[in-house]
């Protein structure tokens, strides 16, 4: 998982590397002052050496400064390399976000992947840059005071010796004991969201049942759970810091003691006392960074885990090695097959279908919900691989045309369509990039969209707002439509793509198909019997299996679940819909 | 559904602004002292303690760093030239008094920071536990209307990312600007006590500092506001993407879709590097400038004390050293401070604006109770479930009490509503429907269908007319009984995180076992439910999200048929269902509604045939209204949408 993340870094890896050596820059230039601040009061000052003081303050300048180049470098390059980090995490999740099969995207949720690019982005860049600037510069800090002070006294010095191992010991306790209580925080933060989630999501439901005082009970209990937990994580994170006074202060009061005796004894000057003093407290500090670098490394683990899985996740579907870049026609034929979302879990959602259409045939597809439907057309195009059998476009298996060549010349409007943030314009030509108005508008007009995008106030330049908000669900079929027809393709499929436009609306645009593309192949689901009855074919779906295949006048003679549908929705009035009006 | 959609777009910022806020206050000094304000209302005591505790602290960390100077100038000094002078070895026990004193400071100054830690940990998770329940409890209490015209994200946002920042505001930055400020304070006193002239050279340096990093921290502010913007750029432009990902892939647009995020992705690189770049120099230019002070005062200090100038000694100069040094730390912490600060302000004005929001108001006094009839056939109140409502009217004036049979009897008259003022919806509506009458409401989209189920249990207040429940006017009755005594399903099903069986007991808290199961049957949603893995104990999560559409609605169905209300209101409440399920579930639904006020909305003809009165909507008005026959007959809009034929003019 850490490999993944860090060979993400690339073209940082130098800012990376200079980053800690700048900050160890920085370490060096702080403890060399403690030095000449202690050579000041011992040979400055104690000799009543103006000169010398002025030499050394001299000296401490240029030191300074050298600590500050290094900090200031220092802090650019963390900056850089954390955004870097962030920048490379974000271009590997999403280029292979784009590689994904419909599979591999059903597996994660929509939200998921967004809360993936975003917020656990964030929370590696700033764990990345808070341990490029810390992690070496603590040991370091440590390092060199410990260093130093040994040099000035070893026997002093073994105080903080003991004083370190002290509270690595303790620090380690509490870190183990917090981090658990801190998992279980996260968990019950979850649980809190959800409640407030659904209660903004749902208050209709809420209010309509008059249910506001069991939701905000339940919500209370959340928040007294969060509370909980929250005040037994704080009142043990609560020792830390008077443990570390007492510490600090053992070590003054043992140095100081200790440190006297020496000076009257002549061992140590005055000068050295205060700077192993100012040492002390560099050390147990750095200490203290040491293990809020570990906290936060612990608390963004999981965000590490979450991008990895998504930049290591292998698309279910590959090009073939010499993939065929033509589709000959628009002829489809299912041989025995299976299918399922997730293979060898549970029953197939497609069970031995077997099915030959020719090219130009317009075809329709009917049945229940649940009954597959859906799923038959995805597997055409490819958007999932079939799990047993195989499915042949042009003469050809699916799988070894080129996907961009087989999609192209497979046109879908999904079931569930989106439209995006740009003109209209823009969004047609997501069919085909180099289409000319007049093409783009002749696509409208045999979806029958022309007519309503003229009347808007700026026409085929009017801005359709992200998910197409601004435009009613009847509209976004239509372009949806005319986007797809756009790609003049031999095989057209469209997913119960006239559910929200009007009944005569929807036999014009079939009327359109037949009469301006005989020749492409049309795979028509619909609810409505009105849509499909005139089709050359139509299937009849039932549980995952093709109950019925013929003309509508055939199976409305041999097939019971057809003849059930058509009567249900026949009879006087019963094409009525009245919500779907436009 | 689309009258929802349509104000939904009127409020909700910008999409994408989620995650971390603008540093940008309008009126800080408020926004402090109503946190502040907050905050005391339940912790005052606390607070007090924490201030204490802070001072005690401080004063004990203060009296160690003068031990420095006692310890050398009043006891080492001394002794070495004792030494020097060769008067035997010197007395050590005055230093060991001395240090043992010291060490109770010490430990005073300890036992204060943890009594300090502890109760800013009370004072703070309890605040926050404070502030969300009452945001909760607010919440509950707004009207529909505010949840039109919030963006869900931006609500969802001020429970978590708000009050986050808020938190670590109260528990880092208040105690640690209380901190500073006694610190520096304390610090500056002792050093001006030690040296009024070294004091006045290192105030010119910290004024450097501050100036400083107030200009550093202005910087990386501004770049800051730079990043924000480019992530919530990146995070729309990631959020439509993902959302039509599916149709990305069918389109082949994968090259397209990257090229423009990694534009965006750039844009933000370039100002997250410099802005955290900013931030992160804060504390090298600082520790610096603090080291450049410490160098000047130990030059000017050095030549002081080399001529004994003033009574200035070594000793003094070491202490003032070391106050110096601490003095430079608490500004550095200020102002590392200081952009979390400005954040946490821009948080807690959306908290406090969220609990600002004006909540449903409520003068009815009607109340609605089950009732009985004693042998006299007078109404008389039940404590249980007896399947009768009544109205319980309290008289004020005369203290009586009036019981009124509930027949479900509901009239609009001349009802005008609008969503928003300026935009009516619904024109002049007037319906009457009588008790056990079922009533369809038919139209084309955006008709007003919605809008005026919404209205008879006052999801929303109308302009004009007026609504009456059994000749009482609803705005008379308590809004909680009115809601109680309609049924209510709509078209998307909410279901809540919990088992099945509590998802159906949701509409009756105290059902049994039985209950739940007989109306899961009359659901048609026993069957299926059986199927789970663990039945009726099966938790749902997300909504429902394991369960189809139609499996939904039924449950729906089920939840709303165990309330046993005296009316209903039934949004398309099967529209996901397929047509043979339907026509099981109908007949649940036909004894459901048997004897109750119903309100239907429908597509499906065979919902609407059969009602007893038939209301066609078209553009917020009423154009005709009667039943299925009287409407053929008449020949116009309905007859249009039943046979699909133009009407005949003549007729």
């Amino acid at each position: 998982m850490i490999r993944t993340l860090l060979s993400q870094v690339k073209e940082f890896r130098l800012v990376s590397i200079l980053t800690p050596v700048c900050m160890i820059g920085e370490v060096i230039c702080e403890m060399i002052i403690p030095i000449l601040m202690g050579r000041i009061v011992d040979y400055g000052v104690m000799a009543g050496n103006t000169s010398y003081i002025l030499e050394t303050g001299a000296r401490m300048i240029v030191v300074a400064l050298c600590g500050l180049a290094a900090g200031l470098l220092g802090g650019f390059f963390a900056a850089r390399a954390g955004a870097g980090l962030a920048r490379n995490l974000r271009k590997a999740m999403f280029d292979n976000i784009q590689t994904f099969s419909f599979a591999n995207i059903d597996k994660f949720s929509t939200s998921s992947l967004v809360t993936r690019l975003t917020t656990d982005v964030t929370n590696i860049q700033n764990a990345y840059m808070m341990m490029l600037r810390m992690a070496m510069r603590a040991p370091a800090t440590m390092a060199v005071a410990l260093f130093m002070s040994f040099t000035i006294s070893a026997r002093l010095s073994s105080i903080y010796l003991v004083a370190v191992a002290v509270l690595a010991v303790f620090m380690g306790t509490m870190m183990r004991s917090t981090t658990r209580y801190f998992k279980q925080v996260f968990e019950r933060y979850d649980a809190m969201n959800e409640s407030v989630q659904e209660n903004v999501s749902a208050i209709r439901v809420v209010k309509a049942y008059v249910r506001e005082d069991y939701e905000i009970g339940r919500f209370n209990r959340a928040a007294a759970n969060i509370y909980e937990m929250f005040i037994r994580a704080e009142l043990r994170l609560a020792a830390i810091g008077p443990v570390m006074m007492g510490i600090v202060y053992s070590c003054i009061l043992l140095i100081s003691w200790f440190g006297a005796n020496m000076i009257v004894g002549s061992e140590l000057s005055t000068g050295n006392l205060m700077s192993l003093l100012t040492y002390c407290m560099n050390i147990l500090m750095s200490l203290m960074m040491l293990s809020m670098v570990v906290i936060m490394i612990t608390m963004s683990e999981a965000s590490a885990r979450r991008i990895t899985e998504v930049i290591t996740e292998k698309t279910s579907l590959t090009n073939p090695e010499n993939p065929l870049m033509e589709v000959p026609d628009g002829s489809i034929r299912f041989e025995n097959v299976y299918f399922s979302y997730s293979p060898g879990s549970s029953e197939p959602v497609l069970k031995n279908i077997d099915l030959e259409i020719r090219s130009g045939e317009s075809i329709g597809v009917i049945g229940g919900t649940g009954s597959s439907k859906s799923s038959l057309v995805n597997l055409v195009s490819r958007l999932y691989d079939v799990t047993e059998g195989r499915i042949l476009v042009g003469g050809h298996d699916v799988r070894e045309y080129d996907l961009d060549v087989l999609r192209g010349q497979v046109a879908v409007v999904l079931q569930k369509n989106v439209l995006f943030s740009g003109t209209i314009y823009d969004n047609l030509r997501w069919g085909d990039p180099d289409a000319t108005e007049e093409e783009c508008r002749h696509a409208c007009e045999l979806a029958c969209a022309d007519e309503f995008i003229r009347k808007m106030p700026e026409g085929y330049n009017t801005y359709i707002e992200q998910g197409g908000t601004n435009v009613s669900g009847g509209q976004k079929q239509r372009l949806c439509i005319a986007r797809a027809l756009l790609r003049k393709p031999r095989i057209l499929i469209l997913d119960d793509s006239t559910s929200a436009v009007d009944t005569a609306t929807d036999a014009k645009i079939r009327r359109a198909f037949a009469e301006e593309i005989p020749d492409t192949t049309r795979l028509i689901i619909a609810q409505r019997i009105a849509s499909v009855q005139g089709c050359d074919r139509i299937i009849v779906m039932d549980d995952g299996q093709v109950n019925g295949f013929g003309t509508h006048e055939e199976l409305l003679r041999g097939n019971t679940i057809y003849r059930e549908v058509y009567e249900s929705q026949t009879g006087a009035g019963a094409n009525a819909d009245f919500d779907r009006q436009e | 559904m689309a009258e929802k959609e349509k104000v939904k777009v009127v409020g909700g910022g910008p999409r994408g602004m989620r995650g971390r806020p603008r540093p940008k206050v309008e009126n800080p000094g408020k926004l402090l002292r109503r946190i502040f304000s907050y905050v005391f209302r339940y912790y005052g005591l606390h607070l007090i303690l924490v201030a204490v505790c802070i001072v005690v602290s401080v004063f004990a960390n203060v009296q160690g760093t003068m031990f420095t100077r006692t310890l050398i100038d009043k006891y080492i000094l001394p002794m070495v030239e004792q030494v020097k002078a060769g008067q035997g070895s010197p007395d050590f026990s005055p230093l060991l008094r001395a240090m043992a004193r010291v060490a109770c400071f010490y430990l005073v100054g300890i036992g204060s920071a943890y009594l300090q830690a502890r109760t800013m940990a009370f004072v703070t998770q309890g605040t926050m536990k404070h502030m969300r329940t009452e945001l909760f409890d607010h919440m509950e209490s707004l009207p529909i209307k505010y949840f039109d015209t919030h963006a869900h994200g931006d609500i969802m946002s001020v429970y978590t990312n708000d009050i986050d920042t808020l938190r670590q505001m109260i528990s880092q930055s208040m105690p640690q600007l209380l901190n500073s400020t006694i610190t520096i304070v304390s610090i500056f006193s002792m050093m001006l006590v030690l040296s009024p002239p070294l004091t006045a050279v290192s105030m010119v340096m910290v004024i450097v500092m501050l100036l400083s990093s107030g200009k550093v921290t202005s910087l990386s502010g501004r770049n800051f506001v730079a990043q924000q913007r480019n992530l919530g750029k990146l995070n729309g432009f990631i959020e439509e993407t993902m959302t039509g990902e599916k149709v990305v892939k069918v389109f082949s647009h994968e090259q397209q879709v990257i090229r423009e995020f990694d534009q965006l992705n750039e844009e933000l690189y370039q100002s997250s590097a410099r802005a955290n770049g900013f931030a992160n120099i804060i504390g090298p230019v600082n520790g610096q400038l603090g080291n450049t002070n410490y160098v000047i005062c130990a030059i000017v200090g050095g030549v002081l004390a080399v001529n004994s100038y003033a009574g200035f000694t070594v000793g003094a100069l070491a202490s003032f050293l070391t106050l110096n040094r601490g003095f430079s730390m608490p500004i550095n912490q200020v102002s590392m401070q200081f952009n979390s600060i400005i954040m946490a302000l821009a948080g807690a004005e959306r908290i406090f604006r969220l609990m600002d929001e004006k909540p449903e108001t409520d003068e009815g006094y009607v109340m609605l109770v089950n009732c009985r009839q004693d042998e006299n056939g007078e109404i008389v109140e039940a404590g249980e479930h007896t399947g009768q409502w009544a109205w319980k009217h309290y008289h004020k004036a005369e203290d009586t009490t009036t019981y009124q049979r509930l027949e479900g009897d509901i009239t609009f008259n001349g009802v005008d509503f609008g969503y928003r003022d300026d935009k009516m919806v619904l024109h002049d509506i007037w319906i009457h429907a009588k008790p056990g009458m079922k009533i369809a409401l038919v139209g084309s989209t955006g008709a007003g269908k919605t809008t005026i189920t919404n209205l008879i249990n006052r999801f929303y207040d109308i302009q004009d007319g007026k609504i009456r429940y059994d000749n009482i006017n609803v705005n008379k009755i308590k809004k909680g009984d009115l809601r109680r005594s309609l049924g209510i399903v709509l078209q998307d099903t909410h279901l809540f995180t919990g088992t099945v069986s509590e998802n159906i007991r949701f509409g009756k808290l105290d059902a049994t076992e039985e209950e739940i199961v007989r109306a899961a049957k009359l659901a048609n949603a026993d069957g299926f439910i059986r199927r789970l893995p663990k039945g009726y104990d099966t938790m749902l999560t997300g909504d429902g999200a394991n369960l189809s559409q139609g499996q939904r609605q039924l449950l729906a169905i089920a939840r709303a048929a165990i309330a046993d209300p005296p009316a209903l209101i039934l949004d398309e409440a099967t529209s996901s269902i397929d047509t043979r399920t339907e026509k099981i579930v109908q007949a649940g639904m036909d004894q459901l509604m048997k004897g109750r006020t119903t309100f239907v909305i429908a597509h499906r003809l065979s919902t609407i045939r059969n009602s007893d009165l038939i209301i066609v909507l078209e553009q917020g008005r009423i154009v005709e209204q009667g039943t299925h026959e009287e409407l053929l007959a008449l020949g116009k809009r309905y007859y249009q949408l039943y046979t699909g034929k133009k009407p005949e003019l003549a007729s």
